[in-house]
């Protein structure tokens, strides 16, 4: 029997919004996880932080915790450190994965803590109504920035690779399938997975068509166990955007070693 | 007036950051504890590594010593300006030690200035240059005629297997040194009858955690509170704690509260200049009721201030920390032994009532030794546990005191919902008025249900002579300086501690307070922040303040000249 996560909360996501692709993505893994006797949905921790994207957690019918914004990845790993039987998954917008705590998640990612972090990542504050993140591309207009952003946009991709995160993708909230397979590819890893999904904002920032000539699917048996070479693929192009998973490289988990002192 | 009256007797030993003058506190500190004495070791330090002036003091007596002495009876100077810097310090009868002495100080002191050959010996024996206080310890022994082989033993279990027959070789030489001289000081010392443990403020509270079940204990370095971190750090291998030094305070207190959700027992750490950062996930606690105990060390404010010395100017910070309106528990222990039961009733109280429980240390509890018994079989509250789990379980039921059951992920059929946001029973965001106003009443009702803890709790401590109609009011370290003043005061005087410092014991304090026709209030901060908050609390207006606020510690004798003016004026 499948199960239900659904919950009785009114969804508040603009009509239309690729939040909601990403919400029936997850629930989806999860069922199909469950029904194939891979997980047990009471043994599964959803967070998020704080944000459009935040959201989320009311809109899925199993445990949560709904973090400061910000900071849910500590707590994450705080989680998974108390209770090492939990699968712990969470959501982060690209305000409090990239701008505000930053370092949690290079922290997280150094100590290789086994929590899977999905960043909602559509390039600007939404919840706010339109200001320019650590995302938004330089020359972005927004209600904080009326005559163009001035700062370079933040690189997570690289970023993630270099600090020595095990588990890196990016993927495309439109396309469905393809966020399907990488959010359980990350589920399944051991260790610290990250997974940045563009999620264009349609009411502030809406970049589908201008995404739709760029995006493109990586050959994944090229890249997913050689450092080197994702960094490679990341940097060698830079009018497209490659998705994909980059790296899945397996190394001792922070809570693995913590309680085995 | 001198401490003779009261037969406490006090060493000091100073010398640059590195010379090893904390170890050497230390160890004469155990080995008196061990001889039977009360002990007090204050160590004083610039914020360094090399060089500057380090230095302990070591107080004892038969009877306890709440506090340290500002007499000395011994000077071991490590360096030359040990004596320049303490020389004004010594009783009439103190004895110095040091490896050589100026011209003007042997004059001054005769034959109580002595000349052990620390560093020479050190030289000798081709040892490191640290090693000269094992020669001052050994010379110190035969001075004091305390039990030289059981120094010996001490020193054993310091240095283990690292030099430690060349620290045993320089005690002897030291020893034998003095024996040569048949040198010894004239006060004749009696120890008690009982041995104690010694430990620090932190080390007491750490160990309290630890008998009250303590699973995770997470902090970001930051002195006074990092001893707690070192402490519980060493023992994960037999206590089964687990220790956590993450990237920042705000790492710190949001890993706390996931662990706490999760199930587990936690408590973190910081100065107050640490808190200050998790001000934000402080009130998370408190929407989302999570079990958590912070401790807070003060030190001198604001900012960095003077960060290795003392201070009592965070109470109102702290009562009032995080934002929006919440309840929580703020102990403010006065000595080790507070310390070690703030420990055990912070992690009992978190875990009962679902929320905040703050412990107000200070540098001078936190990093000075004193001798004390550590409790056992201390009682364990895990708290109200979800029974039957149904699908319909709300994590944040509305119940008649305002405690709901928990339960934690991996519960079959229970949805474990927890968030920052304002929520309904089952933790979904709520928005509406309505339910708004229902959860933070429920989590008010806690408060009332707290308020009859009070009467099972030691809110207040009174002591002296309770009839009289002088009175003094204190709150933190400053206990020890005034319990060890109140030793000489020339008339009687009540003197009423307060520890529990939120929830405000009101109704108590007032049946204290309310027949006293003076009331002295002391604390070391520039505010009067305690006369402020009795105010508030119990309308109650004190006669007068003694403030200190250049961090530095009470003086007892000081203090106790002080009052004595005051009460016979």
């Amino acid at each position: 029997m499948a199960i239900n996560l659904t919950t009785t909360s009114k969804i508040t996501w603009c009509p239309g919004c690729p939040n909601s692709q990403i919400l029936v993505s997850l629930r989806q893994v999860l069922q199909t996880m469950v029904a194939e006797n891979k997980l047990r949905i009471e043994d599964v921790v959803m967070s998020a932080g704080i944000g459009c994207h935040g959201k989320i957690t009311d809109y899925i019918n199993m445990n949560s915790f709904t973090g400061l914004h910000g900071r849910v990845i500590p707590a994450m790993t705080g989680i998974k450190c108390a209770n090492p039987k939990l699968t712990v998954i969470g959501s982060c917008g690209d305000g409090d994965a990239f701008s505000e705590g930053l370092e949690h998640l290079v922290h997280a990612a150094r100590r290789n803590s086994d929590i899977k972090v999905f960043v909602h990542d559509n390039q600007l504050f939404a919840l706010t109504t339109g200001q320019a993140s650590s995302r938004s591309p330089k020359g972005f207009k927004g209600k904080s920035t009326p005559f163009g952003s001035i700062e370079e946009p933040f690189d997570p991709i690289l970023t993630m690779l270099s600090v020595g995160a095990t588990f890196v993708a990016r993927t495309y909230a439109g396309d469905m399938k393809g966020t399907e397979r990488v959010i359980r590819a990350a589920i399944e890893h051991k260790g610290f997975s990250f997974v940045d999904i563009i999620q264009p904002c349609i009411t502030f920032f809406d970049t589908r068509d201008f995404l739709k000539e760029r995006m493109y699917w990586i050959d994944e048996k090229e890249s997913t166990g050689d450092l080197k070479k994702a960094i490679e693929i990341v940097t060698s192009v830079t009018d497209k955007i490659p998705l994909g998973i980059f790296l899945n490289t397996t190394k001792v988990t922070f809570e693995e070693q913590l309680h085995n002192l | 007036m001198t401490n003779e009256f009261h037969d406490v007797f006090t060493v000091g030993i100073g010398g640059a950051a590195g010379d090893g003058v904390r170890e050497a506190g230390q160890s004469l500190g155990t080995l008196l504890s061990d001889l039977g004495f009360e002990v007090y070791i204050s160590f004083t330090y610039p914020s360094l590594i090399r060089g500057g002036h380090n230095f302990s003091r070591i107080s004892f007596s038969k009877e306890k010593v709440w506090c340290d002495h500002g007499k000395l009876d011994v000077l071991i100077a490590l360096d030359e300006q040990t004596i320049i810097l303490h020389k004004d310090e010594l009783n009439p009868d103190a004895v110095v030690l040091a490896d050589s002495f100026e011209a003007d100080d042997i004059s001054r002191l005769g034959a109580n200035a002595v000349v052990v050959p620390m560093s020479s010996s050190s030289k000798v024996l081709e040892a490191p240059p640290i090693t000269r206080n094992s020669v001052a310890l050994g010379a110190t022994c035969y001075l004091l005629d305390l039990h030289f082989p059981q120094m010996q033993d001490v020193l054993r279990q310091v240095f283990r297997e690292r030099r430690l027959e060349v620290n045993i070789r320089l005690a002897d030489i030291g020893f034998e040194h003095m024996q040569k001289l048949n040198f010894r000081h004239s006060r004749n010392l009696t120890p008690g009858q009982h041995t104690k443990d010694l430990v620090d403020g932190n080390m007491a509270f750490g160990k309290g955690l630890e008998a009250a079940g303590l699973n995770f204990y997470i902090a970001y370095p930051m002195t006074p509170a990092t001893g707690i971190l070192h402490y519980l750090a060493l023992k994960q291998k037999d206590s089964g704690v687990r220790v956590i030094q993450p990237e920042s305070e705000l790492t710190v207190i949001n890993m706390a509260l996931g662990v706490a959700y999760a199930g587990k027992r936690v408590a973190i750490g910081s100065a107050t200049g640490g808190f200050a950062l998790m001000q934000e996930a402080l009130s998370f606690s408190g929407i989302a009721e999570i079990p958590l105990v912070v401790a807070i060390s003060q030190r001198q404010g604001p900012a960095t201030g003077v960060p290795t010395y003392s201070s009592q100017s965070d109470l109102r910070m702290v009562i009032h920390s995080g934002h929006g309106e919440f309840p929580r528990i703020v102990i403010a222990p006065g000595d080790a032994d507070e310390s070690f039961t703030a420990g055990v009733d912070a992690l009992n109280l978190a875990w009962r009532y679902q929320m905040p429980v703050l412990v107000l240390l200070d540098k001078l509890l936190s990093e000075h030794s004193v001798t004390m018994q550590i409790p056992t079989g201390v009682p364990i509250d895990r708290g109200l546990m979800a029974e039957n789990v149904s699908e319909q379980y709300g994590r944040f039921a509305i119940t008649g005191d305002g405690i709901s059951p928990m339960a934690f992920p991996g519960t079959s059929n229970a949805v474990v919902k927890t968030t920052s946001y304002e929520h309904d029973e089952n933790g979904i965001t709520a928005e509406e008025a309505l339910p708004v106003k229902a959860m933070i009443d429920k989590r008010f009702v806690k408060t009332e249900t707290l308020l009859k803890e009070l009467d099972r709790r030691e809110t207040i401590k009174v002591y002296g002579d309770k009839e009289s109609k002088n009175v003094i009011v204190f709150w933190g370290s400053t206990k020890g300086a005034m319990l060890e003043a109140a030793k000489y005061f020339t008339k009687p005087v009540k003197l009423v501690q307060i520890l529990w410092v939120e929830p405000f014991d009101s109704k108590r304090v007032t049946e204290e307070l309310k027949g006293a026709e003076r009331i002295i209030n002391v604390e070391c901060n520039h505010d009067g922040q305690m006369a402020s908050l009795l105010r508030e609390k119990t309308g109650i207006v004190v006669t007068q303040s003694i403030l200190k606020y250049d961090s530095r510690p009470l003086e007892p004798m000081e203090l106790a000249a002080q009052i004595n003016s005051i009460i016979n004026g």
